[in-house]
């Protein structure tokens, strides 16, 4: 149960950190928060050449409120931020809302949203929080040979990002470097709730959803995403497009969450049936939708 | 392999050397430092036993590199009581965490127990004022195999009322 021997970076800045991926010769990782990346390279699942250790580079740590009323929050912004910064609940109360369910306040206190992001795992609170959110993700790398200019950027829509189980759009000299969340619309209302054995434990399943009502009280907007509902982290459109042009009354949202039930792709395993994670993902559903257009009302 | 200079401040006291950087907190703190207080149970972040404070904030060590202390500060379980190391305390001169656990008999075979210290003492220091919910809430993220948690929650719990009563964490209550 110990990591492999790895070359060490501890980069300063975000162009060493680039620096330090660029060469895709050689195996690098970046270590963000290390709370996922560590126990793969203690039970040796994983065994990089290069670590590059972005704990140092202060320019990912920054929570940015930018003009139009959204956030940027830097990479390296940990769980526990979310939990307690002023700011982020302000501008996005769902992420301080579901930051408490991400493990425990001692992975909290080192993981972070640009590691939890890129993880790409389906289990996790965070990818589908933000996916609800309609979360973009800017993805940073050193230009390679004959492109202009020192760094290159994309910006991805984070349903684009989410590839397969712990698969993403990213390339292995990119850098996940901030997470843009777009302003909270009037009107509009999100909540989570998820089912797990023990708190802190990976949820059965949770729910995480959206919904904006027009100046009539009809849903004329929705989003509702799951975690552990499917092989990656998904926005189940077709169950949040059952609710648009209703009024969020218990009926609409019973079909809405039986919608989601039926679309979603949970798996089996030694935690759960499949049967009972649909059944979780039926009640959760109606659970936050409810809450979340609650919300919308007041 | 190469080994990196690091500089931190443990337990109050400054440590300089090389180390490995594959090197664990948890192997470092007690191979390298002699603190033997943090205890290894899993490796994988699951049972928090090796529970330590970076910069007053507990994290797990099985889940960190010593080479990531570089300028940072580190507390153990053994810089919870303002004692001198290496020389013998009374139950008097414990922090009240651990004076509060020790007599609600928080624990029994001790394993878990530093990890539950470090994790509760930042939990209390952030507001005392807490509820057996949000108790049980905080020590989720530890294992006891023994105690069956009662009273563990019940040691947290007598600790959050006197240090909400304003018990000062240096001032023993005399000799026993």
């Amino acid at each position: 149960m110990k990591p492999p021997p790895f070359d060490y970076v501890a980069a300063a800045t975000l162009d060493e950190a680039l620096e330090a991926l660029a060469d895709t010769s050689l195996e690098a990782r970046p270590l963000a928060g290390g709370q996922s990346l560590v126990p793969m390279l203690n039970f040796r699942l994983a065994a990089p050449e290069r670590l590059v250790d972005l704990n140092g580079i202060e320019e990912l740590s920054r929570v940015e409120e930018t003009e139009d009323g959204g956030l940027r929050l830097g990479a390296m912004i940990r769980h526990s931020a979310l939990e307690r910064d002023p700011r982020i609940a302000h501008r996005s109360p769902l992420l301080a809302e579901a930051a408490p369910f991400i493990a425990h306040p001692q992975i909290r206190s080192r993981g972070t949203v640009g590691g939890s992001v890129a993880h790409a795992d389906p289990a996790a609170e965070l990818p589908a929080v933000l996916l609800t959110l309609g979360a973009r993700v800017r993805l940073t790398r050193r230009s390679r040979d004959g492109e202009s200019g020192s760094r290159v950027e994309r910006t991805l829509d984070l349903g684009d990002f989410f590839l397969g189980p712990f698969f993403s759009a990213l390339e292995p000299d990119e850098l996940l470097t901030a997470i843009e969340v777009p302003p909270s619309a009037s009107g509009e209302g999100t909540a989570f709730d998820e089912v797990a054995r023990r708190r802190g434990d990976y949820a059965l399943a949770g729910v995480a959803a959206r919904v904006r009502l027009d100046s009539r009280g009809v849903c004329d907007a929705a989003a509702i995403s799951l975690v552990n509902g499917g092989s990656t982290p998904c926005l189940m459109r077709e169950a949040a497009q059952a609710l648009v042009g209703e009024e969020p009354t218990p009926e609409a949202i019973e079909a809405a969450a039986a919608a989601c039930a039926e679309t979603s792709e949970p798996a089996a395993d030694m935690h759960a049936t499949e049967a009972y994670r649909r059944h979780l993902i039926r009640v959760l559903t109606s659970r936050v939708l409810s809450h979340a257009a609650d919300r919308a009302r007041t | 392999m190469i080994s990196v200079p690091i500089s931190a401040r443990i337990n109050g006291i400054e440590w300089s050397g090389e180390v490995e950087p594959r090197l664990l907190l948890s192997d470092f703190l007690r191979s390298e430092v002699g603190l033997t207080g943090t205890h290894v149970g899993c490796e994988h972040g699951v049972c928090g036993a090796c529970t330590v404070q970076l910069d007053g904030e507990p994290v797990r060590a099985c889940l960190m590199f010593a080479v990531q202390i570089d300028r940072h500060e580190v507390t153990t379980v053994e810089g919870l009581a303002a004692t001198v190391p290496g020389e013998a305390i009374s139950v008097e001169q414990l922090h009240p965490v651990q004076r509060a656990l020790h007599e609600a008999h928080g624990l029994q075979c001790g394993f878990c127990t530093p990890g539950i210290l470090m994790t509760a003492e930042a939990f209390l220091r952030e507001s005392p004022a807490r509820s057996r919910d949000e108790i049980r809430e905080a020590v989720s993220g530890h294992l006891c195999r023994c105690t069956g948690y009662h009273n563990i929650v019940e040691g947290v719990a007598r600790a959050a009322e006197r240090l909400a009563a304003g018990e000062s964490v240096t001032e023993g209550k005399g000799e026993p």
